[in-house]
């Protein structure tokens, strides 16, 4: 109980201070938009191939730009982490009685908060470039959900990494180097169908692909919806062992203080 | 355990003379080694009374905040005992935590936030709510002169004032005992001035005992009832400020050569006059003990005068805390400091 208390408190000073930066979230609305014309332009003609098997690629793209942005966003999570860390605001909570899952919970929060808002935008600005979701509305929810419980075991990695490495290089350069293989071993971008055998079957093993699969699934006119809500609860498993793994993360971090 | 408990409710049920109160906080032989083998802590060992204002005291790199963070459940000593509101550290953490407050060294202040949000979060964070909690900010924030910053961000307060915001987070669940890790370093000379007045009215008025650590022998000399002076993890002296500086037989004298070439020559002098112990310095500065300073210095005048070296100033004063340490650790405070800064950058 206290757990989840102090989680929402939490999340609320992580809100308030994003709110404190307009031009921060004035990044996090553009970069989307930028992805979604960029590839929407680069890749427009990729549809052609024979066997992509989407009517046009803004329909395709638009769920991948959603996955993606919001997988990013989760990455940075840590910095955060780092950034209380060297404040010395992490030693001041670690020192009371507060939750320590709360402490990884409430930037959770915040995340999935901004995961939404951000994958609403992208599906809105998706449908005015002319992408269509047979899915309809509850196919759009399905995607936001499948996005955020990706952004969940993302960030509570991200946030283990930064405990362990209390550096601000070591969150960026482990995010970028893990995520964009991720994204580019998914089909963010490209039909699995269209890629090399043996990508295929790696692509099985990976999460990015879950999220982007079964929200893309969700939109589509006749949903599979066994297969979707398998990804689902993949995604929110490996939620539950990453953030378990995460607050272990501050029992390292304790013992080299 | 529970037979514990019962004796600790009895003793603090029953009014009794000071002494016999378990001690606030008891630390015995604790041991620290960092990874890569630095011994922070080597068998320290000391105990504060309930109420009172410990002072520990010691150059960079002493294991100060090192003892701090092990008291206040953020690090774990690798062996010995620590003991706080007669709860163990290690075995009891959680209980500790809420019995504690802690200003750490480093300051805990969400820079993104105002003071009364990040003063009203640590109250969440201890169960307080409502009223309670909104009064309880707004009283603090005024105590410690913030009611007009209150509603900045924190990052625009200038340095005393952010420090002032950390103890008063440090006290928003009026907590038994309170951690002070080097509060005025830093501060303007008002500033730590007001830091005082307000820690020394914490201890008298409200009966919170206070451990506080400082760079400054000054500091501790004016705040303390009881200090422990280390130096390489150890304690090397403990007592109060008077039985400490008392352990020193007599007085300083120091002395201002008029040219720096003359101190050997007069070392070599001053050696010969029986008064006289413990000759040391460096450059034009000399200092030496002496059972009487004041009787003393005309002799060492006529001495140094005969040899020919001119002496540009001489003083005499009671011991300090400088002494204190001079004395115990080997070598002079800054010194120590200094070594210490440097072992820490590199
Ligand atoms: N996290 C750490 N990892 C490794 N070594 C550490 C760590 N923290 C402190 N040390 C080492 O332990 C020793 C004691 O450090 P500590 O911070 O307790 O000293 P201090 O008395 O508080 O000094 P200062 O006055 O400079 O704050 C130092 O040699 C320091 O380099
Ligand atoms: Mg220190």
């Amino acid at each position: 109980m206290t757990a989840v208390t102090h989680s929402l408190y939490m999340a609320v000073r992580h809100m308030r201070n994003l709110a404190r930066q307009p031009l921060y979230i004035m990044f996090t609305l553009v970069q989307p938009v930028i992805w979604l014309v960029l590839f929407g332009q680069l890749f427009k003609n990729i549809v052609r191939l024979p066997g992509f098997g989407a009517p046009s690629y803004v329909d395709f793209l638009t769920p991948g730009v959603v996955v993606m942005t919001v997988l990013f966003g989760a990455g940075w999570s840590g910095m955060g982490i780092i950034h209380d860390l060297d404040l010395g605001v992490m030693d001041r909570f670690l020192v009371s009685p507060v939750s320590r899952v709360a402490l990884i919970a409430g930037r959770l929060v915040q995340l999935g908060v901004v995961a939404v808002i951000q994958s609403v935008l992208i599906v809105v600005l998706g449908l005015i470039m002319g992408a269509r979701f047979p899915g309809g509305i509850l196919g759009v929810v399905v995607l936001i959900v499948c996005a955020v419980l990706l952004s969940l075991p993302v960030g509570a990695l991200s946030c283990a990494i930064a405990l362990l490495a209390r550096k601000e290089e070591t969150v960026i350069g482990a995010s970028n180097f893990i995520l964009l293989p991720l994204t580019f071993l998914s089909s963010v971008f490209m039909a699995e169908s269209l890629m090399p055998a043996w990508m295929q079957t790696v692509v099985r093993f990976n999460p990015v692909q879950w999220a982007a699969d079964a929200g893309r699934m969700a939109l589509s006119a006749h949903p599979d919806w066994g297969s979707v809500l398998a990804r689902a609860v993949l995604l929110a498993a490996l939620s539950v062992v990453s953030a378990w793994l995460a607050t272990r993360a501050f029992r390292a971090y304790q013992r080299s203080v | 355990m529970a037979h514990a408990e019962a004796l600790n409710s009895f003793e603090s049920g029953v009014a009794r003379p000071r002494q016999s109160a378990p001690p606030a906080i008891e630390v015995r032989d604790l041991v620290k080694t960092y990874r890569g083998g630095v011994r922070a802590l080597d068998g320290l060992s000391f105990s504060v009374h309930a109420g009172t204002i410990f002072g520990l005291v010691g150059p960079n790199g002493a294991g100060k905040s090192t003892t701090v963070k092990i008291l206040t459940t953020l690090s774990r000593a690798d062996s010995g005992i620590a003991k706080v509101a007669s709860l163990d550290v290690m075995q009891e953490p959680a209980r500790v935590r809420l019995a504690i407050g802690c200003v750490g060294q480093k300051s805990g202040i969400d820079s993104a936030s105002t003071g009364r949000e990040n003063l009203t979060l640590q109250g969440r964070v201890y169960g307080l709510r409502g009223k309670e909690l909104r009064e309880g900010v707004a009283g603090l924030l005024e105590r410690f002169g913030l009611a007009q910053a209150g509603d900045r961000v924190t990052r625009t307060y200038s340095g005393g004032m952010q420090r002032k915001l950390d103890v008063a987070m440090g006290l928003i669940h009026r907590p038994q005992v309170l951690f002070l890790d080097e509060p005025t370093t830093g501060l303007d000379p008002e500033a730590r001035a007001d830091m005082w007045r307000e820690i020394t009215r914490l201890a008298n008025e409200e009966g919170i005992t206070i451990l506080l650590t400082t760079h400054y022998l000054e500091e501790a000399d004016r705040l303390a009832q009881r200090l422990a002076v280390v130096d390489r993890g150890r304690v090397v002296a403990e007592g109060t400020p008077e039985d400490l500086k008392r352990g020193l037989r007599g007085d300083t004298i120091h002395m201002e050569l008029a040219q720096s070439e003359d101190a050997e020559r007069s070392r070599g002098v001053l050696s010969g006059l029986a008064e006289l112990r413990e000759i040391a310095g460096e450059g034009r500065q000399l200092h030496a003990r002496a059972d009487r300073g004041a009787e003393t210095v005309p002799q060492a005048l006529a001495a140094l005068e005969s040899a020919g070296i001119k002496v540009a100033s001489i003083t005499v004063s009671r011991p300090s805390l400088d002494d204190v340490y001079l004395r115990h650790a080997g070598r002079a405070f800054r010194e120590a400091d200094e070594a210490g800064a440097e072992r820490k950058t590199t």
